[in-house]
């Protein structure tokens, strides 16, 4: 059962990763290409998650904390950017 | 038994990512792009977080508690970002499609026309800058 279904799973948030990747270079505005960046993040967890059950290894938990930790960092520095001209005032 | 439900939970997240990145790609303002995958990819990925741990759980030695980590994480971090990228958008002054609403409009018919008058009056004086132009897909 977990046989079909992780690949449907992996092909369906590659698929998604390839959508945000699309609007990230298409975005009209600065603000899309964070939000598309933004969302990037969360897919590439889900991503490493999937990967993780696939190959029955817990290595991959630790990256995807990694990845949430700095993505959110990244997505509220950029904004914070954008709203007062400066991150850390 | 528990396989199937694995399996159910995974695909369910993985559909719902699906549909939040196609909601970034297909809707056609930033207000309605920011709804999309703020709202889908959190039970997307919380879907698929739940599915690992209960995997971990029952395959290895012991409870696996990381994906609950992770999952806490994403549930504090992910409306606070979205509710970030809102006031910057207000702030950079992106346009939404939604018509304004007729009293908005008398207001802000009035309001032009006082600050014309207080132009002209304070006449020299630079124009405000204007807030950037977008264009929509």
């Amino acid at each position: 059962m977990l046989a079909i279904v992780i690949p449907i799973a992996l092909t369906l948030v590659a698929a998604s990763v390839a959508m945000c990747f699309w609007r990230l270079l298409k975005g009209p505005t600065v603000l899309d290409r964070i939000l598309a960046l933004d969302t990037l993040y969360v897919n590439a967890i889900a991503l490493l998650v999937l990967l993780g059950i696939h190959i029955g290894s817990t290595l991959f938990f630790e990256a995807a904390l990694l990845i949430a930790l700095m993505g959110f960092i990244g997505t509220v520095a950029l904004c914070k950017y954008l709203m007062r001209g400066d991150i850390i005032e | 038994m528990l396989d199937y439900l694995i399996s159910f939970l995974i695909l369910t997240g993985a559909i719902f990512t699906f549909i939040g990145s196609l909601g970034l790609v297909r809707l056609k303002d930033f207000y309605t792009r920011l709804h999309g995958p703020t709202k889908a990819t959190t039970l997307g990925v919380g879907c698929l977080l739940i599915a690992s741990s209960i995997y971990f759980s029952i395959y290895t030695a012991g409870l696996s508690l990381h994906e609950v980590l992770i999952t806490i994480f994403l549930f504090i971090t992910a409306p606070v970002s979205a509710h970030m990228l809102a006031k910057a958008a207000l702030h950079v002054g992106l346009r939404s499609l939604a018509e304004i609403p007729e009293e908005k409009l008398a207001e802000k018919k009035k309001g032009s026309a006082a600050a014309k008058q207080a132009n002209i009056q304070e006449a020299g004086k630079p124009p405000s800058a204007e807030s950037i132009e977008t264009k929509d897909t």
